[in-house]
């Protein structure tokens, strides 16, 4: 495997960056190569393509991000110091340049001050409604602010936590916990499970409450979230 | 810049997706926009059917993708009205004879010469529909009020996202305003409840369309169809004109109406 192609993350999903000289068809080809062996990992992402000075014509790029296309990777920007490369982009309405990092947070001067028995405790924080379709998957406990709508689905490790309405499928406890909770200000899932059993939601009656789902007596029951507790 | 793409697309099958292309394209064209739509389900074409054009067909999308037309020649104007044009899908091959980009190169050449380019996307998320959503300025996402094609229609808004396509407007399509009162059909706002996407359009059940879609005539050139005068409120709420949702209670005399509506403001 060359390292004249390198992938990594960046805030705006991947970043590959090619430091190759090499004939581009056959470079392009290359980069087509990495993906395909690790479809799975690439399927769904966002990709910027940093090129350096090469200057690839509009056809090249067309036909390169359609291969992306293929793969179900979308190409969302180019980098490059190359005139005919930008403008290439550009005119196939790809940015040509990654959105500012944000001003750094107050927080990340924050020095971390967590409780051990917190530590080894891992989440992720999903800041937007998951469609139907989608699907979130975490070996730890999962935050989503927003709505999990029919057909979206979540598998967590740990507990869920939906500051939303949940009305796709959740498992909680996706490993065997069964202490796992799954909570929500509307708890409405097409179909709940806490590690190994599985519930689905009764008839809606009256409006809506918090409420958290847990495993009682090898069954799931769900109870309306009070602050006097 | 000048013409502006919409790309109208829904997820599901037959939910009205070359209906509302065929009268959005009629609707904008009445008020004398230079309007083209662009038939992008290659293979399975029929908007050319629904706008009574299907026996002027010379050339058709692919042609132009691969060289064999230039694209005026491939613009099928419409008698009826003086600035609406067709382009095509061919009907014997397949979505894999075009892609994203020849898709947007496509529609770029066509900006400078229309103002609305409307696109019919096929049914599905697979290549068709990344052709047609791929040259898009603004997406529109057509819907029925039942929660199948409501379920696709998020499963589109959430691709559309990933893509920076925006969230789309929505038009509900086929609404039975008795079917909703009785409590047997999803209402405007339970679609909007799953959705949270803006609303462009509401278009009634009217057994006209069928009629016209055979006949080769979009109702929105039909100045009675209840069904043509929605489309041609979108039409106007597209061009940035604030176009009022209507009562769709047609059982109610306008007396009637009128006394509800100060009822309530009371």
């Amino acid at each position: 495997m060359s390292d004249r192609i390198a992938i990594k993350g960046i805030r705006d999903g991947l970043l590959i960056t090619v430091t190759d000289a090499g004939e581009w068809p056959a470079t392009a080809k290359e980069v087509i190569t990495r993906l395909d062996e690790k479809a799975d990992f690439f399927k769904g992402a966002r990709l910027t393509l940093e090129v350096g000075a090469r200057a690839i014509p509009a056809a090249e790029l067309g036909r390169l991000r359609d291969a992306f296309s293929e793969r179900g990777v979308s190409l969302t920007t180019v980098l490059s110091e190359s005139a005919l490369t930008t403008s290439a982009a550009q005119a196939l309405g790809l940015k040509v340049a990654v959105a500012a990092p944000p001003p750094p947070a107050v927080q990340a001067q924050l020095e971390a001050e967590v409780d051990p028995e917190e530590v080894r405790e891992d989440a992720v924080l999903v800041r937007r409604t998951l469609r139907s379709g989608r699907s979130v998957r975490h070996a730890g406990h999962v935050v989503v602010l927003g709505d999990v709508n029919p057909g979206a689905e979540i598998e967590a490790g740990g507990d869920i936590v939906v500051w939303g309405r949940l009305r796709g499928v959740a498992h909680a406890g996706a490993g065997g916990d069964e202490a796992a909770v799954v909570c929500a200000l509307d708890l409405a899932p097409t179909q709940l499970r806490i590690a190994r059993f599985i519930a689905t939601s009764p008839a809606r009656k009256g409006t809506p409450q918090p409420e958290m789902a847990r495993v009682k007596d090898g069954h799931i029951v769900a109870e309306r979230w009070s602050p006097k507790r | 810049m000048g013409g502006k793409v919409l790309t109208v697309t829904s997820g599901k099958g037959g939910v009205g997706k070359t209906t509302t292309t065929a009268n959005l394209a009629v609707a904008l064209a009445a008020t004398g926009d230079k309007v083209v739509c662009l038939d992008a389900d290659i293979g399975l074409r029929n908007l050319d059917v629904v706008m009574g054009l299907e026996n002027r067909i010379v050339y058709d999308l692919v042609d132009i993708v691969e060289g064999r037309a230039r694209l005026r020649q491939a613009m099928i104007k419409d008698k009826r009205l003086p600035e609406l044009y067709l382009i095509p899908a061919a009907q014997t091959r397949d979505k894999a004879a075009v892609s994203p980009t020849d898709m947007i190169k496509l529609c770029n050449e066509l900006r400078n010469e229309v103002d609305w380019i409307l696109v019919d996307s096929p049914a599905g998320i697979e290549r068709g529909f990344r052709n047609a959503v791929a040259p898009a300025d603004q997406v529109l996402i057509v819907t029925n009020p039942e929660v199948s094609a409501v379920r696709d229609a998020d499963r589109i808004v959430g691709l559309l996202e990933a893509e920076e396509k925006g969230p789309g407007h929505l038009i509900i399509n086929r609404l039975k305003p008795e079917m909703v009162k009785r409590g047997d059909m999803l209402s405007t706002e339970d679609v909007l409840d799953i959705l949270a996407i803006p609303l462009i359009g509401v278009v009634p059940e009217d057994e006209g369309i069928l009629v016209s879609s055979n006949r080769g005539a979009p109702a929105a050139m039909d100045e009675r169809s209840r069904a043509g005068q929605a489309f041609r409120d979108v039409a106007r709420r597209l061009k940035g004109e604030d176009v009022p949702f209507p009562s769709l209670d047609d059982n109610k005399s306008f007396f009637q109406r009128l006394a509800a509506r100060f009822t309530r403001a009371s």
